[in-house]
């Protein structure tokens, strides 16, 4: 049998110390009437018509084609690196770090991330990773009303529409209040616990905040920004315009799509509130010999700990996908980073600048845009269908998310993207409009 | 004692470690002042090499299942396959974009919809529940899930409910889970056998308790005999039985969650169906449930008609949504890829090897060690090291004694109820010649512990670091490099 070492020598020696007759007898506690004698699922297979198997399902999805597709999952570049070392067994076969002593390489990568997003949001501590940013966002929430012991959420117009419903499922449940609303037209008084915005938003604009953070804390309200890693290579980071809170999703730090997971999620915050965050948090301290090491820390907020009290029910970090982010930003620095942002706005500015020359296409933002931005046109649907068949993913069909954005189109641009590529784009939506 | 060097003590200034492609477009203007970062963020300056030596020399001081035996009670650290590996790392799959989902264009995804349609039909099989979602990203994602939908089942009946009763012996996550989606929790001590006490259990039992949830077999390795009178009262009263799957490994192939009347069932993949555990994580945890429950399932799933595979939507009950897609559907895809060599047989297999090498441990440590609770075991056992507390030997003591010698310490000092707890899970992947070596090992420590028991603060000697001062890490905070 794969992965069971057992000869039948040593079933029989084991049965016979342990006093049984046969394997069978092993089962003896569970009540007769329950047990099954069989499962109606095929044999097993051999490692290598498996992967044969699979391999002809991976062959049934696309991933040839030219991609626009952003909203929160970006193709940009991996280092080689990244995967190379990822891939050590020593990290992902290794167990949660509660052993100290036996962990010290995971819990030096964590530090380092801990201290990484600090450095890229201007915050004062990070726990250790989310599942994703949207959950980060949900708990996020959840913090607010429990620092400020207020019951209200407002939520951005901006925000993502799935993270939207992902945090108003979560507060559901909880009977928090939510309100979606506008920061330009938005009042703050002393009910609400906080206001989450995204920036660059969901539609690709980037606004200074800076006046809703200040209104915000006026009323003692925190200030909760969703954000985008790559894009605070060039923008201004949460901190310096006075966010409590920030949340993200780090897909975009060194991770692959993989049809949306895993990825992990980013939140961090000030120091006062470090007792309010959830998930693991990790610390340096030293060890009995006076030597410095690493350790979970702070683990009183958690629920193996506290039970009921716990301030979430999270007894996961996204590890692995943390531990490939740690390594993208070490590779990219400080350098490289600024550069992979310069490069993801330019080349959007270009397609942005040529597909308004376009007859038929409206650009919908008002504002600046990072690397996505949307346009409106006559149907989306067949447009987005049209260009699929010319090979581009030419971008997300607002429509299917929002009502109130049918044939609004989101296109993302990375730093992958060529100058030829994007010609090809407005050459084919040129074409196809012109049909029209 | 300075001894670490992290990323940002190793940089030097100027210093490239990855090469961009140029910029091949005409130069737009900025996005102007008040929206741009001033300085550059403080991140490190490295060479790849750097990098690279950095994060390698970084892993060797980790143990993990391909260097050691992981004895980890209630983790279930079994090998993971490579293969899966490999499989998930496909460019088919990894380069798949979620947002196709949101376009509608299933036909260029027939493959991931179709990996995730199998994934639930086997899971339907091997637990027995009616339906399944492989959306929440974690185990207790996945339990904040099935409380969700209990929360909507009731509620869909006119009513809320207030309570959800755990046993003593649960994880944490439980009650956390019920606390989180707004429930009272009440905790029902275990009985001298080490199962939820049935009378105190029936006592609390009402119409105001929304869910019952339990561990089977519970964190103990016991299999609890009155499971199916757990359920016939708890639905007498209308009351959804919550099957926390952690330890499916035990039982899987030899009876079924749902054909003892369960309603919901969450899975950890990286316990029961050996992806890896990433040091912390992806995890993910399907959940299944029962008819009574299905409408309320989250609001993305896939179907089969025919040979197509389809996209399908929640129900007008749906809770909504929890994740934006198919949550870590990397790691489902490992999952399946095990489930797929493993077969029907290999399957029950695993289960009767865990049991057999957990029973191994139990009847070989028996004369060493106090078993509050010694009786044909599951997956797992519990020991208590108090009979070495007259020493001065604590089960702490035991575990750093084990690091020195290549095994992962067993769990400490859980489940809650047992004093001084060693809760040991071999899983079925060991040989009985390393569960042998650990056996040895565990009683050369009692040994030491009658003979020279001041030996045991020392421990672990030979692995660079000994054991942390975890107070002065809350006390002098550093969670964060300073700039």
């Amino acid at each position: 049998m794969p992965y069971t070492p057992h000869t039948p020598t040593d079933v029989t020696q084991m049965l016979e110390v342990i006093g049984l007759k046969n394997e069978e007898a092993l089962f003896d506690s569970v009540p007769a009437a329950l047990k099954i004698d069989s499962l109606n699922l095929p044999d097993g297979l051999d490692e290598y018509t498996a992967f044969a198997q699979f391999k002809a399902m991976a062959a049934k999805n696309s991933t040839d084609k030219v991609c626009f597709l952003g909203g929160g999952y970006y193709d940009h570049i991996i280092p080689a690196a990244v995967d190379a070392l990822s891939m050590r067994s020593e990290f992902y076969t290794a167990y949660t770090p509660y052993q100290a002593e036996a962990s010290q390489g995971t819990l030096q990568v964590l530090y380092e991330y801990q201290s990484l997003i600090c450095r890229l949001t201007g915050m004062e501590v990070s726990n250790a990773s989310m599942y994703d940013g949207a959950t980060a966002l949900a708990e996020a929430a959840l913090m607010a009303v429990r620092i400020t012991k207020r019951n209200k959420i407002l939520i951005d117009k901006g925000v993502n529409p799935q993270a939207l419903k992902i945090v108003q499922t979560y507060l559901s449940f909880r009977e928090i209040a939510s309100e979606v609303v506008d920061a330009d037209a938005v009042e703050i008084d002393e009910s609400v616990a906080g206001y989450l915005f995204q920036n660059p938003n969901f539609y690709g604009s980037v606004k200074d905040f800076t006046a809703l953070t200040e209104k915000l804390h006026v009323h003692k309200a925190l200030a909760v920004m969703s954000t985008y890693p790559i894009a605070l290579g060039k923008i201004k980071d949460p901190g310096s315009i006075g966010v409590d809170i920030v949340t993200a999703d780090g897909q975009c730090l060194g991770n692959y799509l993989s049809f949306g997971g895993p990825t992990f999620g980013i939140i961090a915050t000030r120091e006062q509130y470090i007792r309010d965050l959830p998930g693991r948090i990790i610390g340096k301290t030293l060890d009995k010999d006076g030597k410095e090491l690493f350790v979970l820390t702070m683990q009183a907020r958690e629920q193996h700990i506290r039970r009921q009290r716990a301030t979430s029910n999270i007894c996961s970090n996204q590890n692995l996908m943390a531990l490939r982010a740690t390594i993208y930003l070490s590779l990219m620095g400080r350098e490289g980073l600024a550069e992979v942002a310069e490069l993801c706005y330019q080349k959007s500015a270009y397609l942005k600048k040529a597909l308004a020359q376009l007859k038929g296409l409206k650009i919908v933002n008002t504002e600046p845009t990072f690397n996505e931005f949307v346009i409106e046109v006559a149907d989306a649907d067949m447009l987005l269908g049209t260009l699929k068949a010319q090979g581009f993913y030419a971008g997300i069909n607002l429509g299917n998310l929002e009502v109130s954005r049918k044939n609004q189109i989101l296109i993302a641009v990375s730093e992958k993207r060529t100058k030829a590529e994007m010609d090809q784009l407005v050459a084919a939506i040129g074409g196809a409009l012109c049909v029209r | 004692m300075r001894t670490i060097e992290t990323i940002f003590d190793l940089s030097v200034e100027g210093r490239r470690g990855v090469k961009l492609p140029a910029l091949d477009v005409p130069v737009s203007e900025g996005l102007g002042q008040a929206l741009c970062r001033e300085t550059a963020a403080a991140l490190p300056q490295m060479s790849e090499l750097d990098v690279v030596r950095h994060y390698t020399n970084l892993s060797a001081k980790n143990f993990s299942i391909d260097k050691n035996f992981y004895p980890l009670g209630s983790c279930t650290m079994k090998y993971n396959p490579k293969i899966a590996e490999k499989i998930a790392g496909m460019e088919g799959f990894a380069a798949l974009h979620p947002h196709l989902i949101t376009n509608g264009f299933t036909e260029e995804m027939q493959g991931a919809l179709e990996s995730i349609e199998r994934l639930q039909s086997v899971l339907c099989e091997i637990t027995g529940m009616q339906a399944f979602t492989t959306t929440p990203q974690a185990g207790a994602h996945g339990e904040m899930l099935g409380i969700m939908m209990i929360d909507a089942y009731h509620r869909s009946k006119g009513h809320k409910r207030k309570y959800v009763i755990v046993p003593d012996s649960s994880h944490g996550t439980n009650p956390a889970t019920a606390a989180m989606v707004g429930y009272q929790v009440i905790t029902i001590k275990s009985d001298e056998n080490g199962m939820m006490d049935f009378e105190a259990f029936k006592a609390k039992m009402n119409d105001e308790v929304a869910a019952v949830m339990l561990t089977v077999p519970n964190t103990l390795g016991i299999y609890n005999k009155r499971i199916k009178e757990i359920c016939d009262l708890a639905h007498s009263h209308d009351a959804m039985m919550y099957y926390d799957g952690a330890n499916l490994n035990a039982i899987m192939g030899r009876v079924r969650p749902g054909d003892i009347g369960f309603d919901v069932i969450h899975l950890n993949v990286h316990k029961t169906f050996a992806t890896p555990h990433g040091g912390g994580g992806p995890g993910s945890g399907p959940v299944g449930v029962s008819r009574t429950l299905e409408p309320f399932l989250p609001d993305i799933g896939v179907a089969k008609h025919g040979e197509q595979y389809a996209l399908t939507t929640g129900g007008a009950q749906s809770v909504g949504k929890i994740s934006p897609f198919f949550g870590n559907y990397g790691i489902s895809l490992r999952a399946l890829a095990y489930i797929t060599i493993l077969g029907a047989n290999g399957i029950r297999n695993s289960a009767a090897k865990a049991v057999l090498n957990a029973n191994y441990i139990r009847v070989r440590l028996r004369e060493h060690f106090d078993i509050p609770y010694d009786t044909l075991c599951m997956h797992e056992c519990v020991l208590s090291a108090k009979t070495l507390a007259k020493e001065g030997v604590t089960a702490m003591d035991i575990a750093k004694y084990l690091l020195d010698f290549g095994f992962h310490a067993p769990t400490v000092y859980f489940p809650l109820i047992v004093k001084e707890a060693i809760m040991i899970e071999p899983t079925e992947t060991e040989s009985k010649q390393t569960i042998d070596r650990f056996c040895d090992r565990m009683i050369a420590a009692v040994k030491l512990a009658h003979e020279d028991a001041s030996q045991f603060k020392t421990y672990p000697r030979t692995l660079g670091v000994c054991r942390p001062d975890d107070t002065l890490a809350i006390k002098q905070l550093n969670v964060r490099q300073p700039l």
